[in-house]
Parts: structure tokens; sequence; C-alpha cells
């Protein structure tokens, strides 16, 4: 729809190309960044009985402005014997793999950065680039923290893709299809037909796919917190062992990068899990829009719907770095391997038996 | 042909986030696993043992607080246990209960600290800032009995600085009434978390005969399964009068002596603590605190060795007198000192992130090692 | 078998308690303050800055030896006889003048070993903790009240006063050694005559 609109302003495919996949980016997910950051602070000040930042603003919600002035002002330090390229290279590229994902993810009924088929894989795929990314860093800081944190992330996030993947193919034996925004539009209604609860087809099918779905669904969100190195995943950046792991060495906007980058991973994770088992951006309780007979209010109440889900989830996630300890490297490897990974393999036979019959 | 791996010298500096201090770690590794580590300490030496040959006997009880800085209670106790029992001098009764009171809210403090830092360590962060709030209760405490909250200078050689304050036994009262279920709450948070017990458990076992042969003390003794606590087994001062139980180790949750049984001891010390305290408070005679502290501190000729249950350990002191107002020699036993020379083998054949959760879990303070 | 699934399920039932510990604390207010606009509560025995109340010091040096790290310095200079210092609150007669009463608070420990020897309480800890300076000299408090004129004029009275004290002195064991010598030479010519019964 907007697409169309820019087409007709400007004429031109590729400025509206262009504005269209830009759009979603600066209107919403960096400013959602810059929110996560103080969101996060004050979320953990408060589970832990105190206060977090009071100054800047009231109650400190412009604190974000000021953490943004500070890190622009800042010395951007530059270590002897460093590898140039891939030092500087490092941080675009783990915000280019944090950031592409949201191209193929629907914001609303009416709006989606670009409407390929393969949806779901390209989101998979596209987050891989951030190993690479992570690996640069670590290796031209020449340094010997930093090259164990890089380690252990590639480690890390390469071995919870595979759980990942599996998840996303059970879920697309189901739906049939790998758009997310199909997958969206096939999960109508109200919140029963979400495929947490069984999808929207009425039958013995729903019942026993319910359980098997929650599994499902607590599988993925295990795997891609790991793909985000989020506690109790945080290996790659722990503070205490290896201070500050990969970006021990980076210092004003460059860490401002990688920073952002952190939270948009999460809030696109957030994203795809409740595209896939919640609905996306469906409301669970019906449209005012359909009561009110607006046709134009419906897609931003999708909207409103899409965001609530994401920030909760994003929510989940905080709440869950600040109560757990971290896992140590092998154990990460052994849960990974030994648990997920058997449970996602026979959660795909299940499913796929009973969709055949 | 086997694979040719390196080995890598990983230094943990002097300023790292998680060693205690300004402890240097030398890590000798290939891959992840630890072939040998060597710890570099001094970094803290502040000449305290030859500071206290030009001093008063008086005058040194401000430098025995900043030893180890987090237990200061017990350090001047045992100081002061050993200079009385040195001159001869009996303290009233009021005195030795106060005395008692202090000591064991001070290792309820201490206890506190190296839970929080040990959570840290390992990844929670949260439970950190649940000992700190209260660790706050407690230091309020002290700060209305003698008005400092760390470095005290309150236990004096045959008596007190000053009475208790009017509201101590209240104030007491009511922190034992909410510390409880805190504790219970910490014990929810990071004690029985099953990723905590992965991290923790069979990681560093410490056999009883091992810490025997080192010489080690105090809780990391008594979870390797040695029932042995200098306030039972050698009671000074008036630990005869409470009733109060030792806890072993017993290896709930994996080996016996490992670390997370070093971690629950302290747990378990802290309750313990708190039944001492209850008991004392109800029982605290009343008399004068200052009626036994002599006018001039003049011990007579001769040496003495005495020792107290830190919560560290055993911390002892060996006075050497010649008659006049300075002493002429003091060595400090420091239970850190002793209980890091295990740590070197207690790390050989794990990982990098163990080396962390084994140095948290002895609970050294570089104050005490480097005097 | 049975202990893969048992210890899956431990760990997400862990997990569980200990979110719900934190969801509670979610709702529990904070328990720190803002400080400076807020501050908080001092209590009666706190120790801070030192501070000295000339009026009352009489210079006996307690204070000053009491010290562990030695930041107090003091001079004193005697009084000849005649002048008034005044007394002190408690009704002591001063007896010395405090030329110089120095102390460096930046190395002080705050231990209160200086209050307590002090027989007039003159020198006491105050409720000031907020008192940082940015060169490190301005850290060393004077407490004198004389001006340097008079504390000059104070070492000069001693000075002249034990010159003259000294003079009278001399003066006196010289008359005092001429007696002698005049008593020997009486009793010297006595005791030639007399026999001598001075014990051995």
């Amino acid at each position: 729809m907007i697409y169309d609109w820019l087409y007709s302003l400007t004429g031109s495919e590729m400025i509206a190309i262009g504005v269209q996949s830009l759009l979603p980016l600066y209107l919403f997910i960096l400013p959602f960044a810059l929110v996560a950051v103080l969101l996060e602070r004050k979320v953990a000040a408060h589970m832990q009985d105190r206060l977090g930042p009071m100054r800047v603003g009231y109650h400190g919600l412009l604190q974000t402005i000021a953490d943004i002035l500070k890190l622009l002002q800042k010395e951007d330090t530059v270590a002897a014997d460093i590898d140039k390229k891939f030092f500087d290279l490092s941080p675009l590229l783990v915000f280019a793999g944090s950031y592409a994902a949201f191209a193929a993810i629907p914001f609303s009924g009416a709006f989606m950065g670009s409407n390929i088929d393969l949806g779901i894989i390209y989101i998979v795929a596209v987050t891989g680039l951030v190993v690479a990314g992570i690996l640069m860093g670590g290796w031209a800081s020449n340094n010997k923290y930093s090259l164990l944190g890089a380690m252990r992330a590639a480690a890390q996030i390469i071995s919870f893709e595979i759980p990942t993947l599996l998840i996303v193919v059970t879920v697309i034996m189901i739906t049939g299809t790998m758009n997310l925004y199909t997958m969206s539009e096939w999960q109508t209604g109200y919140f029963w037909n979400w495929l947490i609860l069984g999808g929207p087809d009425f039958g013995i099918a729903k019942i026993l796919l319910t359980p098997l779905m929650l599994m499902a669904f607590l599988i993925i969100f295990l795997s891609t917190l790991a793909e985000v190195n989020r506690t109790p995943f945080d290996i790659p950046e722990a503070e205490s062992e290896i201070v500050a792991g990969y970006h021990t060495e980076y210092s004003g906007m460059k860490f401002a990068i990688f920073f952002l980058a952190e939270y948009a991973n999460m809030f696109a994770i957030s994203a795809v899990v409740s595209a896939l088992f919640f609905g996306g951006y469906q409301s669970p309780f019906g449209y005012l829009g359909n009561l009110l007979e607006i046709g134009w209010l419906i897609p931003i109440e999708q909207f409103f719907w899409f965001t609530a889900k994401g920030v909760f989830f994003v929510l989940v996630q905080m709440w869950l770095r600040w109560t757990l300890p971290r896992f140590r490297v092998d154990q990460l490897m052994s849960f990974c391997w030994k648990y997920l990974i058997p449970i996602s393999f026979v959660l795909l036979l299940l499913v796929g038996l009973i969709t055949v019959l | 042909m086997a694979l040719k791996t390196e080995e890598m010298v990983l230094n943990m500096g002097p300023q790292h986030p998680s060693t205690h201090g300004v402890l240097r770690l030398e890590l000798v590794i290939e891959g992840e696993i630890i072939k040998s580590v060597t710890p570099h300490i001094g970094y803290l030496h502040r000449c305290f043992e030859k500071h206290c040959e030009v001093m008063t006997y008086p005058q040194i009880i401000p430098y025995t607080d900043r030893m180890d800085y987090l237990a200061s209670m017990c350090n001047e106790f045992g100081y002061v246990i050993a200079v009385e029992r040195l001159m001869g001098i009996e303290v009233p009764e009021r005195v030795e209960y106060i005395r008692v009171i202090m000591a064991e809210l001070q290792r309820i403090a201490s206890h506190l600290v190296a839970i929080g830092t040990y959570g840290a360590d390992i990844g929670a962060f949260t439970p950190f800032l649940f000992c700190f709030r209260d660790r706050e209760k407690i230091l309020n405490l002290f700060e209305i009995t003698c008005g400092a909250r760390l470095l005290y200078n309150y236990i004096w050689i045959g008596g007190l600085m000053h009475d208790l304050h009017p509201d101590f036994i209240r104030l007491t009262k009511e922190f034992i009434k909410e510390f409880r279920p805190n504790l219970k709450e910490l014990n929810d948070l990071l004690t029985f978390n099953q990723i905590f017990i992965d991290r923790t458990a069979n990681v560093g076992i410490l056999p009883a005969e091992t810490a025997i042969n080192y010489g080690i003390t105090g809780p990391n003794l008594r979870a390797s399964g040695v029932n042995w606590d200098l306030r039972i087994n050698d009671p000074y001062s008036i630990y005869d009068r409470f009733d109060f139980k030792i806890p072993v180790g017993k290896g709930e949750n994996g080996t016996v002596g490992d670390c997370w049984n070093r971690y629950y001891m302290r747990i378990l010390e802290m309750e313990e603590s708190l039944k001492i305290v209850e008991q004392a408070i109800n029982q605290i005679p009343d008399g004068d605190v200052s009626s036994a502290i002599p006018k001039r501190v003049k011990p007579p000729a001769g040496q003495i060795y005495s020792r107290v249950e830190n919560p560290r350990g055993e911390l002892g002191y060996f006075i050497v007198s010649d008659g006049s107002v300075n002493p002429t020699r003091i060595k400090v036993r420091a239970p850190s000192f002793v209980n890091m020379v295990v740590f070197g083998e207690l790390c050989k054949g794990h990982m990098v992130a163990d080396v962390v959760a084994i140095l948290g879990s002895i609970d050294i303070v570089l104050g005490e090692i480097d005097r | 078998m049975k202990n893969y699934i048992l210890k899956f399920w431990q760990i997400l039932f862990t997990i569980m308690i200990g979110m719900k510990v934190t969801f509670r604390h979610l709702f529990i207010p904070a328990v720190t303050i803002q400080y400076p606009t807020v501050r908080p509560e001092m209590p009666e025995r706190e120790r801070n800055r030192l501070y000295v109340n000339m009026d009352d010091c009489i210079g006996c040096l307690q204070c000053e030896r009491a010290c562990p790290v030695n930041c107090i310095e003091i001079e004193i200079v005697k009084s000849i006889p005649g002048e008034d210092l005044g007394i002190t609150s408690n009704g002591k007669k001063k007896a010395l003048w405090v030329t110089k009463f120095d102390i460096d608070i930046a190395k002080c420990c705050y231990c209160e070993l200086c209050v307590f020897p002090c027989p007039t309480d003159c020198i006491y800890m105050t409720d000031v903790y907020e008192f940082s300076e940015f060169e490190r000299d301005n850290f060393i408090y004077d407490f004198v009240t004389l001006t340097p004129d008079e504390k000059e004029e104070k070492k000069k009275n001693y000075e002249e006063f034990k010159l003259k004290k000294e003079a009278e002195k001399a003066i006196a064991a010289e008359k005092k050694a001429e007696e002698e010598a005049a008593k020997k030479k009486e009793s010297g010519t006595e005791s030639e005559n007399t026999t001598d019964d001075k014990p051995e």
C-alpha cells in the first residue's frame, strides 16, 4: 500500500522501494532500540528494589538521549596491532544482520517490508551474518579475552540455529507456507485460533497439537534467546569472566552500534516468535474497526497489537536476564545438542504424523 | 600423530571484575582447560606488622580493622582477646555478650557479601542487590552503636568504646524478623536454581585429607566434611553458653567439598548466627562496659598465640611483648592467605569459567592476604 | 531416561520459581533514596570531620599521642608567670600557649581515639561529611586563634623569661659556691684542731 503511494508520488521504483524498506527501520525499530536501553535499566532496577535512572527528564525518561550524546562524543580508541579493516567492518555486519531481518516481518495487515515467499527462512539466514561479524570483531581486536568470547559466540550461535530451524520447519508443515504474512493471516479470528492453541482448524488435530505447540514455543524461545546472546546464554559477553568478550575493545559509536543491534535483535526475535505462534499482528479479541465500521482503523490496531506482543516478549527476555545465572560453555552446548535437538526432532515427527493423518 | 595444540597464557590481571580485590592470576590454558594457575599477591601490602612495632596497643586496633575489612569486628575481637589473655584482664559479662552479638552480626554481613558477589560472578545479578539491601540493615545497626559502618574501632582492650544504643535491641529484633524470609527468598532465587547447581556442583572438589594437610579452616574445611569450628572445639569468650549447630558438608547436590557445598555452608552459617544473636539479645545482663579498661596497656613480657573464628577461617594473632607499651612483634595468621594456597590444585583440569566459580567459593579478601 | 526428563523438568521448574521471586519484587517499593536531594538521617554517635574548640584546649598533647596515624601536630609555649590565659569551660586553668594545632584531615582515619583522652572535651567529631577539596593542601586544618605576631610575642616572652631565669640561677649558683667555699675554709681550720670522726 505504501509502496503504491510512494510510486505514484515519485514515479521511481528505486526510491519507492528504498523509502519503504527504510521506513520501519528509522521510524520504529531504531527508536525502539533506544527506548529498550532505558526500559532494560528501569526494569532491572525495579526488580532489584531500586530506582534506576532518575535525573535526566521526569524519572529518567530522557536518559537515552544523554547516553547517545555521550557515546557520540567519546574518543574512538583504536588499539595498536589490530586488523583495521575487520575491526571497522565487524559492528556493521552485526548491525546489518540484525536489521535486515525486519524486511520479512509483517508489521500490520497493510504493511510489510518485502512480501517474499521465503519469509522465515530468509530471516534465519540473515541473522547468521551476525556470526561472521562477531568472529571478525573478536579476532581483529588482538586481545585474548575478545578471542575467547568470539569463539564461544560462534559456537553458540551456530549450534542454536538448528533447533530454531527444526521448529520453524514444524510450523511450516502445519501452516503450509513460509511467508510470515500469510501465516499471520491464517491465524485470524480470536485468540483460540492462534497456533499455540492448535490453529484455526477445529477438530481432533487441534487438541492433539496444543501441548506439542506449547513445547515447540518453549524450545524456539530458548534457542532464539541463545541466538541473541542474552542470559542465561550470554557467555560471549560474560561480564565477570572475560570482561565484555568480543566487544571489549570497542568504544564510542562502534560500541553503540553493537548495543543497538542487540536490542533490535531482541525485538526481531520476539516479533518472529509472536508471528509464528501468537498470531503476529492479529488481535485476540476482534477489531474495533469492524465494530465501528471504520476501515482504516484496522491496520492501526494491528500495528498496536504487533507492538504489544513484541514488547511483551522483550520484557520476558529482560525478566529472564535479571533472574538467572549463566550457563558454562560446555553445559550450554550439551543443553543444545542433548536436550533441545532431540526434543525438536521428536516434535517434528509427531507433528508430521498429525498433519498427514 | 597427536594434534599439536599450543598453551596460552591468560592473565586475569589485578583489575578484573571478579577477582575479589587486587589479585593477579596467571592461567596457563590449553583451549578451555587449565593446566596451571599461579596467583601473584602483594598488591595491597601495607606493612601492618611493621607498623605494629611502633604503635601502642590501643592504637593498633584501627589497623586490625583494615586487614579483613569485611569482618572488622571479628578482627578486633581476635586481637583484643589475645592482649587480654596476655595481661590477664577479666571483662564484665555485659561486654562479653555485646562482643558476641557484634561478631555474629558481622559474620552475617560478611557472608552476605560473599554470597552476593559469588552470585554476581556466576551471572545472576539480582541476588547481589538483595544481599546488599540486607547488609545495609546490619550496617545501620552498627552505625547507631559506634558511628561507623565498616571500620569500627569499637572493641577495646578491656571493654568497648560505647555502650549499646537504647534502640539497638529493638532494631535488632526487627532485623531478625525481617531477615528470615529474605533468606528463604535468596535460597529460592539462587541456591536451588538448577543452572546455579550445574555451574557449581562437582567443581573444585576439595577432599577432607587435602584440606587438613593444607591447613584450610573455616567454611571451606567444614564443607569438605570435617567437623571443626573454633567456637566449639576451642571455645573463647562465652560461646559455650549458646545453643547452635555447626553445619557440615554432606554433598546434597554433587560431591562433598565442591563449590556448591562451600557456598551452602555460608547460607547455613548465617542461620546459625541468627540463632546466636537471638539468644544473646534475650540474655544480656546490665553492667558497665568501661570498668575494666586499663589506663595504660602495658602487658608483662611474654608471648601468646590466640585464635578466633573469622567468617573466613581461623584468625590467629601471635604477640611478643617485652613489657613496654609497644609490642615487639605481632604476626597475624590470616585465614585467606592459607586458603589461597590450595587454589592452584583445585583448578587443575577445569575450565576458565570454573576459575571464577572456585575463586568465589573460597571467599578471599585481599586485605587479609597482603595485610 | 527418567533422569533425563527429570533434569529438564528441574531446570524449567527452578527457573519458574526464580522468575516468580523477581516478578514479586517488581512491585516492592525501592529502598534507595535520591541523594543529594534527600539525605539520610545520621545517628547521634556519628564520626565525621574533627573540630577543635581552642578556647578549651589546655595543650596537654594527649590527642597528639593517641592518634595512630600522626595527623595532629601541636606546638606549645610555656607561659610566663603572671600571665592570665583564662579558664576552660569545665574550670581548669590554662597554663600553656598553643602556637600550632594542625590536623591533616586527609590522613585522619576517623577512629575517635583522640576524642576520648581529652580532659576538656575540646576536640570532637562534628556532623560534616561533605568536605571535598580540589587541592590537597587545603586539607590541613589550622585551629589556633593566635595571630602570627602574637605567636612570636609569646615565644619571645618565654625565651626572655628563660634567659632571665638562667641568669638568676647562675648568680644564685655562684653565690652558693662562694658560701660553700667560705664555709669550707672555716670548717677546714676547725677540723685541724679536733679529731676527725667522719665515718668511713
